[in-house]
């Protein structure tokens, strides 16, 4: 099997231009883009992934420069997949986060045979735990911090509940960090790799960390969930683990799904199963020390 | 026409051809399907005819996605359709639903597998005024604020401005005609009301007859400007002329309200290009065709750019201008040029373009 790893850097670019097939977890993209930042995000942070050689893709996608003359005065770039232009054109500079965006709204829209939450999954000792996103809440920078101390990263942005089995699906895609979330984890783990970081994006400074060799190694291993977990970062306070019922993470978990409401009676039976099985927790933390240990706790 | 056009043509014509297809076959086919907004129907014939496990499992897998989406659409057709009923229901005249919405509460073969948009009624022009009244009550109200919109809508086409449901943000199309007011063809909307069917469930709720159904399908296609579903319209209207051409004498029927509702051109279109794309359905179609005018050689290379760029990345060189050339002549034959070319340069003038 070839990954990205195993391509020279001109036979990265010249996929690129053609195509290059990415396959993460379930999903094949066929990526072409000319774009350096493309290319350098992929070389540094996709490097463990597999190319795949399968005749059919998943996705298309593209990062472009638009018709017009920006393409020469502050050159732009869109992602299109297919027919679909979902965003407004980014500064060129910002194309590989235009990439992973873009990715990501593949899935919200047309992975309809999962149940698709905005939410993100790590897994120890064959349980998973659900992170699910409020926003500010800190669930990238612990979910960061968990991936780089044993727990292996299953998605960071959207969890895929597969509806037949209640199984939650890696993907082991980078995971995005915004802002401040960016020199935290680079302090807690001074050898962690980093893609370039966007600065100005709409999101403001955002960097992508590079995920496990192992959690890339075992993006087709399904795990069932053990917890979900409602992270809420305090600045200041010991760690507090408090139960939190199960209708209200579900009502929660419902209203931070892409897919629910799409999935009708399906969708309700699905997350209904997946919240059963679950333990479920608010968690309060200040220090991500405290918090690992928590977590520790909780794996058993 | 390029060889990814021509085998999502053969598929639909007939789907047993979905079980020899090759994975490099498919990774064009599903693209082409799915942004063709055809994808779920070539699921269900895939699962009718017992093809599934000749499908490679990553086709499975956006097929299955595909037929959540065309569920969910039916799911929330019905249940918006209910609303409409409860708002109108108690007026004393017949509510007419067109389209898509017709299509799936008529349980008609072209509601299979089908993504809706709005949903369309039709009611007679001196009752709008309490039709939207009511609607306001029920929730459904303007979003065209703007002088210039409200007026376009009121003088001019054969709608008044599409309202939105304020908690549900579903939007409805209420019309008095089926072309607008300035069109070169005028429908007469009272032949219409005279062979509406009765809708099963919904007292007071209507559909076109079948033939009036056909004609309207054509119509719209055939004067649509925007051609991102083309081919799923024209594939709608081959579902429809199958269905109803089993009834005896429906062909002739067919001409017969044409000719009364002024649509001969665009039942001529339709019949043309269905015959062309999809193949024959039935013998009066032979007959049927040499009646009707056909498309010159400019109108045919032009409609076969329409469909086939289902998929921009299919695109040929002259695309570009066939499409440019459609979407002229859709506003052509909507308005005549004495309005046409202030309301285009009126539409260039600002950023949120009025629809139509």
């Amino acid at each position: 099997m070839t990954r990205v790893r195993d391509l020279s850097d001109l036979a990265l670019r010249q996929q690129l231009a053609r195509g290059l097939n990415l396959e993460t977890g379930p999903f094949v993209f066929r990526i072409q883009s000319d774009e350096t930042p493309v290319f350098t995000g992929l070389r540094r942070l996709y490097a463990d992934f597999p190319v795949s050689d399968e005749a059919v893709a998943d996705f298309h996608v593209r990062i472009r420069r638009p018709p017009g003359l920006r393409r020469w005065y502050h050159p732009q770039v869109r992602f299109e997949h297919d027919r679909d232009i979902p965003f407004l054109p980014l500064p060129a500079r910002h194309a590989f986060a235009a990439l992973e965006w873009g990715m990501n709204w593949c899935i919200a829209g047309y992975a309809h045979h999962y149940l698709t939450l905005h939410a993100a999954v790590l897994e120890r000792n064959g349980r998973a735990v659900l992170l699910p996103g409020e926003p500010g809440a800190g669930k990238s920078t612990l979910t960061a911090a968990l991936s780089l101390s044993g727990w292996r990263l299953l998605t960071d942005e959207t969890a895929l509940v597969d509806l037949k089995t209640g199984l939650l699906w890696p993907m082991a895609r980078p995971i995005n960090l915004k802002n401040n979330s960016i020199e935290i984890i680079q302090a807690f783990a001074p050898d962690a790799i980093f893609g370039d970081k966007a600065v100005d994006t709409h999101k403001g400074t955002v960097a992508h960390l590079k995920p496990t060799t192992d959690a890339v190694l075992r993006m087709h291993e399904p795990c069932p969930i053990g917890w979900v977990v409602f992270p809420r970062w305090l600045n200041q306070g010991g760690p507090r683990l408090k139960a939190r019922p199960r209708a209200d993470t579900f009502v929660f978990a419902a209203e931070n799904s892409f897919n629910y409401s799409v999935l009708g009676e399906t969708g309700f039976r699905t997350l209904e199963r997946l919240i059963r099985q679950a333990e479920c927790y608010d968690f309060r933390y200040h220090t991500l020390e405290d918090a690992l240990a928590s977590f520790e706790r909780l794996a058993g | 026409m390029n060889a990814a056009f021509q085998r999502l043509l053969a598929v639909l014509k007939n789907a047993q051809d979905l079980a020899v297809l090759t994975p490099e076959d498919w990774d064009a086919l599903l693209r082409h399907a799915r942004s063709a907004g055809l994808l779920s129907r070539l699921a269900l014939d895939a699962r009718e005819l017992q093809l599934w496990d000749a499908i490679p499992e990553r086709v499975r897998r956006h097929m299955e996605s595909a037929l959540v989406i065309a569920e969910r659409q039916i799911r929330a057709v019905t249940w918006e359709v209910h609303k409409v009923y409860e708002a109108l229901g108690p007026l004393g005249f017949p509510i007419v639903l067109l389209k898509g919405a017709a299509y799936a509460m008529g349980n008609l073969p072209a509601a299979r597998g089908r993504l809706f948009g709005d949903i369309d009624l039709l009611v007679p022009r001196d009752t709008l005024p309490e039709v939207e009244l009511r609607l306001q009550f029920h929730g459904w109200h303007s979003n065209h604020k703007d002088a210039y919109d409200q007026r376009y809508y009121r003088e001019w086409m054969h709608e008044i401005p599409p309202v939105t449901h304020i908690s549900r943000g579903s939007t409805l199309d209420v019309h008095h005609n089926i072309l607008p007011l300035t069109a070169r063809l005028k429908p007469r909307a009272d032949i219409l009301r005279e062979e509406i069917v009765p809708l099963p469930g919904y007292p007071n709720l209507y559909r076109l007859g079948d033939a009036d159904l056909v004609l309207h399908s054509a119509t719209h296609l055939f004067h649509e400007g925007e051609w991102a579903h083309g081919l799923r319209d024209l594939h709608d209207l081959y579902l429809l002329l199958i269905h109803f051409s089993t009834q005896p004498g429906f062909m002739d029927h067919l001409m017969e309200r044409a000719r009364r509702l002024d649509l001969i051109q665009p039942l001529g279109l339709a019949l043309y290009f269905v015959h062309r794309l999809f193949g024959s359905w039935a013998d009066p179609a032979t007959t049927a065709v040499t009646i009707l005018k056909l498309p010159g050689a400019v109108q045919r290379w032009a409609f076969m750019q329409g469909f086939a760029h289902a998929h921009p990345d299919f695109s040929e060189t002259f695309t570009p201008a066939g499409l440019l050339y459609l979407y002229l002549r859709a506003h052509w034959l909507r308005m005549p040029l004495y309005l046409l070319i202030p309301h285009l340069l009126h539409k260039m003038g600002r950023k949120t373009p009025a629809k139509g």
